[in-house]
């Protein structure tokens, strides 16, 4: 799920007013946009890009759905169906039951599937596919440090940390705050370990669920060195902050539960996101000493 | 929000399902005429949250007066939070024994989840959190459903749970709920299965939301927005949860009280004005921080609002900014030229002036 130079995506209602915007920021940093699929504006010409009907109609590697909640569902059954290696979903609230469709359609088709609610994916230097500030560089800079985000607001401000260290990114990965995403932390940590480029990661965690736990594990048997910051450590328990998935519904979903499984598997909890540059430092240089910046 | 006991029983009914019979009472009169008709009762208040009975909800009554008397009490009562508009009357069962029955969606497998469990009650969450063999659990394609096969493997000694289990995903699929939960699903003394209670969680960005708003919550609510306000003096401004949440985890970092959450991601970014607006409605506000870092949501719209709202109210508390990502530049010259104000470099700085300030 790491976007490369050489991925064609596709954009999924890409005539819209924000599509429309982040399309022309996306072709702007590098991404090798090749059209947009709108059924009925097939024929058109939108930002000097093809429309067409159908994924079938244009060969591509990756799906970019830019379109409403409810029509979410037969979007990516046609990126599916039409082949996509790998398929962001952005919006956010979709139908819980069309969620779990997507992800039996795309597990038997074997199409990677981020998100929903994802902020998407960004290579710094290569192009990103989404809607972060990926073109600016106080924010994005090429470098080795992989971020992997449940938000994407909270991950521009670890990005923009990192960068103001003189660190850069990898690749960023958001994995979206919905209470059932495609790829899990535990997903993402595995494709960072692979990564060539990536030396250190940053997990940027929130409330809700048990992925931070379940990446926790996964960490544990990485060579590379994992940094996080949880949000909602002042959260009051039971009151839900914004995303579906960061109620504090039962046992381990709180943050103290997930600060423990994560330093337990070795990982750096940072206190601030302000913290994690200084981490991410220390991980790398091998210092166990990691406080403050 | 948790559809109510006999709602959720009706739906199971037209399914197909073995509820016990029932009067919904919304007076006294019908509570007692319902038990002459029934005989020993149990009379039950219905309202949304789990917990009923050990907060007093469920009296059981032997007779008319006494059902009475127990819809007396309960009708107009609070239980668990909420105010109790009406009681479900029902025989009172002969239970010999209590199971436990759910369909959820699993994050894990992405698909959704029967869950069956042979000790049901009250205290299934410790049960379950004690001993997680206890729950015995059938992962669904839920391109398929779930086959007479699976189900049969997963309760081997009774064809009639199965029965029901296949009847509630069914009910799970046509709902398109989040949650359908039979707790107890309760073994009867003449070897019948019932229903004894249950709960259907529709899906719908209401489905989680906190049953008791305050007004202002209320207020942002009808806007579209999130607000949960809190008690303290520090107020908070910020674009997506995750980052809302992170400044509220910094003012207590650095030693400050978070007024309130309140955050204008996703499409509400374009609506600062009116969040604003509202957060500072709020009584007891030391200080304001705004914390933005654009991604989908554009720093220089917000800012926008932010001017307004600031410009609109003239309010006499401090405020610290930072801005950053999408459309920062324009932001931050725009904060300078209306508010005369240079937003901080770093978010820290910003939460650590406003703590400060609210001293």
């Amino acid at each position: 799920m790491i976007l490369t130079r050489q991925d064609r995506v596709l954009v999924w209602g890409i005539t819209g007013r924000q599509a429309s915007f982040w399309t022309g920021h996306m072709i702007a940093s590098g991404t090798r946009v090749v059209g947009g699929v709108h059924p009925a504006r097939a024929g058109e010409i939108h930002l000097d890009l093809p429309v067409v009907a159908s994924g079938r109609d244009l060969g591509f590697d990756v799906a970019l759905l830019f379109v409403p909640p409810a029509a979410v569902l037969a979007a990516a059954a046609d990126a599916i169906e039409a082949g996509a290696r790998l398929l962001a979903i952005l919006a956010e609230h979709v139908p819980l039951h069309d969620v779990l469709t997507v992800h039996a359609l795309a597990r038997r088709a074997g199409t990677r599937v981020v998100g929903p609610n994802t902020a998407g994916l960004v290579t710094p230097g290569a192009g990103f596919a989404g809607i972060m500030p990926a073109f600016n560089d106080r924010v994005f800079r090429p470098g080795a440090v992989g971020v992997v985000s449940r938000s994407g607001s909270l991950g521009t401000l670890i990005c923009l940390e990192l960068v103001r260290a003189g660190l850069g990114q990898s690749a960023f990965i958001g994995i979206g705050g919905d209470p059932v995403p495609g790829t899990s932390f535990r997903d993402a940590l595995a494709a960072l370990a692979a990564d060539a480029r990536t030396r250190a990661i940053v997990l940027v965690g929130e409330i809700g669920g048990a992925q931070e736990q379940e990446a926790a594990a996964f960490a544990q048997t990485m060579t590379k060195p994992v940094v996080a910051f949880i949000a909602g450590a002042s959260a009051p328990p039971g009151r839900r902050m914004g995303h579906a998935g960061a109620i504090i519904s039962g046992a381990g979903a709180g943050h103290a539960a997930k600060r423990a499984a994560l330093e337990r598997a070795g990982v750096r909890v940072a206190a601030t996101p302000g913290e994690v540059p200084a981490l991410v430092l220390a991980a790398l240089t091998g210092s166990t000493e990691g406080e403050g910046s | 929000m948790t559809l109510l006991e006999h709602q959720g029983k009706a739906i199971l009914a037209a399914a197909g399902l073995p509820v016990p019979p029932g009067v919904v009472s919304l007076n006294e009169a019908e509570a007692a005429a319902a038990a002459v008709r029934f005989g020993p009762v149990v009379v039950k208040a219905q309202v949304p949250a789990g917990g009923r009975g050990k907060a007093g909800g469920i009296r059981f009554a032997g007779d008319a007066a006494a059902a009475g008397r127990a819809a007396r009490a309960l009708l107009g009562s609070t239980i668990a939070g909420h105010t109790v508009g009406a009681v479900l009357v029902e025989p009172r069962l002969d239970i010999v024994r209590e199971t436990y029955a759910a369909v959820v969606a699993d994050p894990a497998t992405r698909g959704p989840l029967i869950l069956f469990g042979p000790q049901g009650g009250v205290d299934i969450e410790a049960i379950a959190a004690a001993d997680g063999g206890a729950l015995r659990r059938l992962p669904v394609d839920i391109l398929d459903g779930p086959g007479p096969d699976a189900l049969a493997g997963l309760v081997p000694e009774s064809p009639a749970v199965a029965q029901v289990l296949a009847g509630l995903y069914r009910v799970w699929r046509q709902q398109r709920a989040v949650l359908v939960e039979v707790n107890p699903l309760a073994l009867l003394a003449d070897g019948s299965l019932v229903a004894a209670d249950c709960k259907i969680v529709p899906d719908g960005v209401e489905a989680a939301e906190d049953g008791r708003p305050t007004p202002l919550e209320r207020q942002a609510r009808a806007l579209g927005l999130q607000f949960v306000e809190l008690d303290g003096r520090v107020g908070v401004l910020a674009n997506g949860a995750g980052l809302t949440m992170a400044t509220l985890d910094m003012v207590c970092h650095f030693g400050g009280d978070p007024a309130n959450f309140l955050e204008i991601g996703g499409d509400a970014y374009t609506k600062a004005r009116a969040a604003l607006e509202l957060l500072l409605a709020k009584p007891g506000l030391r200080s304001l921080v705004v914390n933005f870092c654009g991604a989908y949501a554009r720093t220089d719209v917000m800012a926008g609002g932010v001017v307004e709202a600031w410009q609109a109210l003239a309010p006499t508390i401090p405020v610290f900014f930072s801005v950053h990502g999408t459309g920062e530049d324009e932001a931050v010259a725009l904060i300078g030229a209306r508010l005369g104000i240079t937003p901080f470099e770093r978010a820290e700085d910003a939460v650590r002036a406003a703590v400060e300030a609210a001293r």
